[in-house]
């Protein structure tokens, strides 16, 4: 395999990526490429990005071996990079910081964001109360009335989390609305998206900040098991905390690589956010990628217990590894997931975000197929205490 | 000469602007489409632009959000937007229709099979707003196969530089986006349109239209001394909106005389 070096200088990987923005957007992100581009190769800011993560943020996050659970499961060894012990309980924060530190530099004094379930859009409040600078959320009205932990949780940030209201009233419509709000205040905004979607430079930049996680685990494999993991496992809704895993690894042959999509109530319910899984290519939100539409390329709305995986898109890297056969995709239902949510609570005494429990439950179902020698590394993107009141209610309670 | 063209050169010849209104296709639904086409005709519109309803109209305002919204109750798909272009051309053969819409819609149909369509049915041009001449040219080749036109938008964040990319590609008219913002807005500066006009000239030889904000007939008039085409969506959808059924036609008539005078008048 030839070295991967992609995005090309446009943004495209194979066919997906690139720029599909009205005309208003289109030099801010000429501006917004070009800082970045200088940015990512100024040594001041890698130092303070890299600053911040260790003191704000408290990384490296371990690499955690989830030993019972894996004797229980009787196959491979279960590792998990421990993303849930990040400041703010996820992944999300990696990025927030290196953006809100390039808007910072770019002089932009207001950020905005889009969240679903509300951690991108705490972690977002998180960093602007951090810097200084005025925050604004968008989320569907449907997510806030779902997520009220998270959305009391920015407020307290000094966030105003604006209610949208349009279409499905969830996170792509909060994205529509974030759109909006850029292209109006262009000028002195900075939009901080929250996973490897959108339109050039986004995907590229989102996964340069998380690709700490798999830089960090290439260290802690090596020093820990004296080799590198045989297989890395993910969830993917838009697929940052996926790439960031993956794409250090991405040359390495030997290392496979599998993202586990949200099938909600089954695939062939129509009720799943399984857009590698069901979607064709089409565009949306800036990029060309797969997406869940209808024959007439209206995007359909999509279902998952956990809303960060609610999104009817996927970043457009992982459509293109989907097509090249870098890496794999597979989907796990909202059963299954709970059940591994359970699983590690009650094996390693580590509380899931149901994000990561699809990862969690794709492992839960490989494991057990491959010898005792054989290495998981499995993304434990975030934490679960923000999703106590969905698991209570699945399970009947009441909180 | 297409019809767009020959629309333009007529106007030129006469020393008078075009009034080009904008509707959602299937917009409040589907049986009103083509009656509101050809009264919008008899009321001295030049040339119709006909909204592609999208799930995700991402550049609009809550107005163009809400039609796009109740003509996709109705399921109004590409397919019925080109069905309605055919039953309009049979009655009048000179108004230029152009489409105007999102990039989706056309990805699902494919470029080859949407332009072989769209010429069938009559349409004249297109204006994708999330296809930036960056990633046209595939699309551009297979509009132009078909004599079709592809337009595109200039904005007041469009760099001098970019324009005389933009304009090598661009056919029909521009449109140039009056403000920063979504469609609906209000905060039209007549002195930033007139100092990028002058701009937008210097690199670009076909006609400039100039839409966003414009509301009656005063702001109709103020930009028609600055460009060759005066767009109103928004303001139009909101009488569509606020009609009974009974009355939409007779209300945007009314509408669009009003700003049809507006615009004469010497």
């Amino acid at each position: 395999m030839n070295v991967y070096d992609l995005p090309d200088e446009k943004g495209h990987f194979g066919p997906y990526g690139g720029v599909f923005v009205a005309e208003t957007l289109i030099s801010a992100l000429d501006d917004l490429r070009a800082q970045y581009e200088h940015y990512r190769n100024d040594p001041d800011f890698q130092a303070e990005f890299a600053y911040e993560l260790k003191h704000y943020v408290g990384r490296p996050s371990p690499i955690y071996h989830a030993k019972r659970w894996s004797e229980h499961l009787g196959g491979a060894q279960i590792l998990l990079k421990r993303e849930d012990l990040n400041h703010t309980g996820a992944h999300k924060v990696n990025n927030t910081i290196g953006q809100a530190l390039l808007a910072r530099r770019m002089g932009k004094s207001r950020v905005i964001a889009e969240t679903g379930a509300g951690q991108h859009g705490v972690a977002t409040a998180t960093v602007a109360a951090r810097y200084g600078m005025e925050c604004v959320v968008y989320m569907g009205s449907e997510d806030i009335r779902r997520q009220a932990t998270n959305v009391y949780r920015m407020k307290l940030l000094g966030a105003t989390v604006i209610p949208v209201e349009s279409g499905s009233k969830t996170l792509k419509d909060a994205l529509n609305e974030a759109m909006r709000d850029w292209v109006t205040n262009v000028e002195d905004t900075f939009y901080i998206i929250g996973t490897v979607a959108g339109p050039h430079p986004y995907p590229m930049m989102v996964r340069d900040f998380q690709t700490v996680i798999g830089e960090e685990s290439k260290v802690q494999m090596q020093e820990q098991f004296g080799r590198q993991p045989d297989v890395l496992i993910a969830c993917v809704g838009g697929g940052s905390n996926a790439i960031g895993l993956f794409y250090p690894y991405i040359n390495e042959e030997n290392v496979r690589m599998i993202g586990a999509e949200a099938a909600g109530k089954g695939l062939d319910t129509g009720q799943h956010a399984a857009t590698l899984m069901t979607g064709v290519p089409g565009v949306l939100h800036g990029n060309r990628t797969y997406l869940i539409q209808d024959e007439n390329g209206q995007i359909v709305e999509t279902h998952s217990v956990s809303a960060g995986l609610d999104y009817p898109g996927v970043g457009p890297e992982h459509a293109w590894l989907k097509d090249i056969g870098r890496a794999e995709y597979a989907a796990v239902t909202d059963d299954e997931a709970l059940e591994a949510f359970h699983a590690l609570c009650r094996y390693e005494g580590i509380m899931p975000a149901l994000e990561s429990s699809h990862a969690l439950a794709y492992a839960a179902k490989y494991a057990p197929t491959l010898s005792k020698d054989k290495l998981l590394l499995i993304n434990l993107s975030g934490r679960g205490d923000k999703d106590m009141a969905t698991v209570a209610q699945m399970s009947g309670l009441a909180l | 000469m297409n019809r767009i063209a020959t629309i333009f050169a007529t106007l030129k010849s006469q020393d008078r602007k075009a009034l080009i209104p904008f509707i959602t296709a299937g917009d409040p639904d589907p049986s009103m489409t083509v009656p509101l086409m050809h009264e919008m005709v008899k009321a001295g519109v030049d040339v119709i632009e006909l909204g592609v309803p999208f799930s995700d109209p991402m550049a609009d305002g809550p107005t163009i959000q809400r039609s796009s919204e109740r003509a996709l109750k109705h399921h109004v798909s590409l397919r019925d937007v080109f069905g309605m272009v055919s039953e309009f051309r049979k009655t009048d053969a000179n108004t230029p229709v152009v489409l105007m819409g999102y990039a989706n819609p056309i990805e699902a149909m494919g470029y080859e099979a949407f332009a072989t369509k769209a010429k069938a049915s009559g349409i004249d041009g297109v204006l994708t707003v999330d296809y930036p001449p960056e990633e046209s040219s595939a699309w551009v080749a297979q509009l132009n196969k078909q004599g079709i036109d592809a337009i595109f938008l200039m904005s007041p964040t469009t760099l001098q530089s970019r324009m005389q990319h933009v304009a090598k590609l661009a056919q029909g008219y521009v449109y140039y986006v009056s403000l920063k913002g979504v469609t609906g807005a209000s905060n039209l500066n007549l002195v930033e349109v007139a100092d990028m006009m002058a701009q937008l000239r210097e690199n670009i030889s076909i006609p400039i239209g100039v839409g966003f904000g414009i509301r009656d007939g005063e702001t109709a008039k103020a930009v028609s001394e600055l460009a060759d085409a005066v767009v109103v969506g928004s303001r139009i959808i909101e009488e569509i909106e606020q009609s009974s059924k009974a009355d939409i036609l007779f209300n945007v008539s009314k509408l669009l005389s009003t700003l049809r005078h507006a615009i004469d008048e010497k």
